[in-house]
């Protein structure tokens, strides 16, 4: 079930500001994709501009193709609540619904687009769902109390179900692990190796080790100057890019010389 | 090895951490001084019960921190002037709250009885009767007004807050309804009058009618806590929602609005109490009557705070009757009142997120 995603030329826009510039790649299907770069780079606003969620922002616009399945994700005809039904997101911060227990947050996607369901299939839903992301042995005693009162790492694996509970083609984390601990990241580390398998994935990280440890190809952006837009310097497999990447910047990044 | 020793054990008498020290029960010594001081000049004088504790509490301000300077010295000195003042006003202002609770209770108890909760006043003359036509008109009256009030000022709060952020209407909506916030309710109880006479012609009295004033008091304070609890809400949950593939109208209401129910329902159940004891608008338009009226579309309706007006100012003959029943009544209505901002603190702890393991 999983698709590719083309990328051709695409500028993102804040108001009159553009973030970022000229982006274009091609994301496999069945693959992680990791996004590196300085701090405002603009790699979390052109994760979210793969779904359309920075049109939460007032006055944010793109120019340029995001083209899934032969289908222009910026087409007229586009309804962007069906893009992010079919491209989830996970956030830096995890967010679990608080008005909800563990079960239902495992289904909200479900719930909150009126799906109607038999509880055997929605109970079937909520331990494939969790299972899938290494959550189910901790919780599964727990599932009616409130979401928030597990740990963080253990809420950003509830988020992560969450997610794929509804079964998207592509999975975008942005900086999943940035709030966590060492243990839960290395958890939720398996859990992407894992899901390889079934989604795309794409992820933005701050930590150079995790793009290696978990992507198979590896963007880098960086700013020209403060003030630019950022842009994508280097796009290549992540084996290639942390041994021998072709651009000199993208070396003096990830060796630690700047950024 | 020795010098070392020394340093050691000499290190904390070098760092001082204990200062000298008011013993605890020191306020309490101060404070038996300070009323023994006032009361016995008080007494032998035959002064009123007001100075004596003005004066005790003048001893008390000024003895604490003088004693405390003396041994404590000044930061702790000045910190007990400040507790010491803080205290005072905060017994200044329970003055009136104290005073008002006592004179109802005291002159409200003693007619409360069956009758009283049980029997309208229709054909009674002197001694008797009650206030249930009262309590069941201001019952209706303010159901009805929370049913206009709150769907229409948990919409706009929500239009406010999800759809219009930041535009020039929006910003035009929420001055208009700081503007509301101040309409004096006499006002309102002019506009319903005003409203209602173009459709049903003068001398119009409608329950109804006092509904619809009551509302216009009620809208601005239901869109202000709506507003205020919906900007709560962290924009993380939304965004969450919205990357599942959720319409934003479904997330509003399924998950926006949840979220912040607690603090709408709290504040709906505030406005209601702040309604409840409104008067002004329902002489206008509600009237008062001897009789039940369950209808709040025909005839006059009559309404506690209403009831206590005319009850104080035409008791009839023998007037004590009269103005006992206002002061019964008068009790009843605080009590509704306190009961409703009870309610919602339980409203607040049963709808509030909940975090337990």
């Amino acid at each position: 079930m999983a698709k590719s995603i083309d990328v051709s030329n695409l500028d993102i826009y804040y108001g009159d500001f553009k973030a970022v510039e000229d982006v274009s790649m091609t994301i496999r299907a069945r693959s992680v994709t990791a996004f590196i770069g300085p701090s405002g780079c603009g790699k979390s606003t052109f994760l979210r501009s793969l779904n359309r969620m920075h049109e939460v922002i007032p006055g944010a616009r793109v120019e340029g193709k995001v083209v899934v399945e032969g289908q222009d994700l910026y087409g007229d005809q586009v309804d962007p609540v069906e893009v992010r039904r079919q491209i989830g997101m996970v956030f830096q911060r995890p967010n679990p619904f608080p008005t909800m227990s563990i079960y239902e947050n495992v289904l909200a996607g479900n719930r909150l687009n009126a799906k109607k369901m038999k509880k055997s299939e929605a109970d079937d839903i909520v331990e494939r769902s969790l299972k899938g992301a290494n959550l189910w042995n901790e919780v599964k005693d727990r599932l009616g109390k409130p979401g928030m009162g597990l740990s963080g790492g253990q809420q950003q694996r509830l988020c992560i179900a969450r997610a794929i509970a509804v079964e998207p083609q592509v999975l975008l984390m942005d900086e999943p692990c940035s709030a966590l601990d060492p243990i839960s990241t290395s958890a939720i580390e398996d859990l992407i190796h894992e899901l390889k398998s079934d989604y795309t994935i794409v992820i933005v990280t701050h930590n150079m080790q995790q793009a290696a440890r978990v992507s198979d190809e590896t963007g880098f952006f960086n700013l020209k100057a403060a003030g630019q837009p950022g842009h994508l310097v280097e796009f290549n497999s992540t084996q290639k890019m942390f041994a021998n990447p072709d651009n000199e910047s993208t070396e003096a990044y990830i060796s630690g010389r700047f950024g | 090895m020795t010098s070392t020793q020394d340093r050691v054990a000499a290190a904390p008498a070098s760092i001082p951490l204990t200062r000298p020290q008011l013993p605890s029960w020191a306020p309490l010594l101060v404070a038996v001084v300070a009323v023994a001081a006032a009361a016995l000049p008080g007494l032998l004088l035959g002064w009123g019960l007001a100075p004596m504790v003005l004066i005790a509490v003048v001893i008390f301000v000024v003895a604490l921190p003088t004693w405390s300077s003396a041994v404590e010295g000044s930061r702790k000195a000045q910190d007990r002037l400040a507790a010491a003042l803080v205290w005072a006003g905060f017994g200044l202002a329970m003055i009136p709250l104290g005073t008002l609770m006592w004179q109802v209770i005291s002159n409200g108890v003693p007619v409360l009885s069956a009758e009283f909760f049980t029997y309208s006043m229709r054909n009674v003359v002197g001694e008797g009767g009650g206030i249930y036509h009262a309590i069941i008109g201001t019952v209706i009256v303010t159901a009805c007004a929370a049913l206009i009030s709150v769907p229409i000022g948990v919409m706009a709060g929500v239009y406010l807050i999800e759809y219009g952020a930041g535009s020039r209407i929006a910003r035009v909506v929420t001055f208009l309804v700081d503007v509301m916030t101040g309409i004096p309710s006499i006002v309102a109880g002019l506009f319903a009058y005003a409203l209602f006479v173009l459709f049903f012609g003068p001398g119009v009295r409608m329950g109804i009618g006092g509904a619809v004033a009551l509302s216009v008091l009620m809208i601005p304070i239901v869109v202000r806590s709506t507003e205020e609890m919906l900007k709560l809400v962290p924009d993380e949950l939304r965004e969450a929602s919205y990357a599942l593939g959720v319409p934003k109208w479904r997330t509003i209401t399924k998950v926006v609005l949840p979220t912040a129910m607690a603090g709408i329902v709290t504040g709906v159940t505030l406005a209601v109490a702040r309604v409840a004891g409104e008067t002004a608008p329902l002489l206008i338009i509600a009237g008062d009557t001897d009789s039940v009226n369950f209808n709040a579309f025909a005839e006059r309706m009559a309404t506690l705070p209403v009831y206590i007006y005319y009850s104080y100012m035409q008791p009839g003959i023998p007037p004590e009757f009269g103005q006992e029943r206002a002061w019964g009544a008068a009790l009843v209505l605080i009590a509704i009142v306190m009961a409703l901002n009870i309610l919602a603190r339980f409203i607040s702890r049963y709808f509030a997120p909940k975090t337990g393991r």
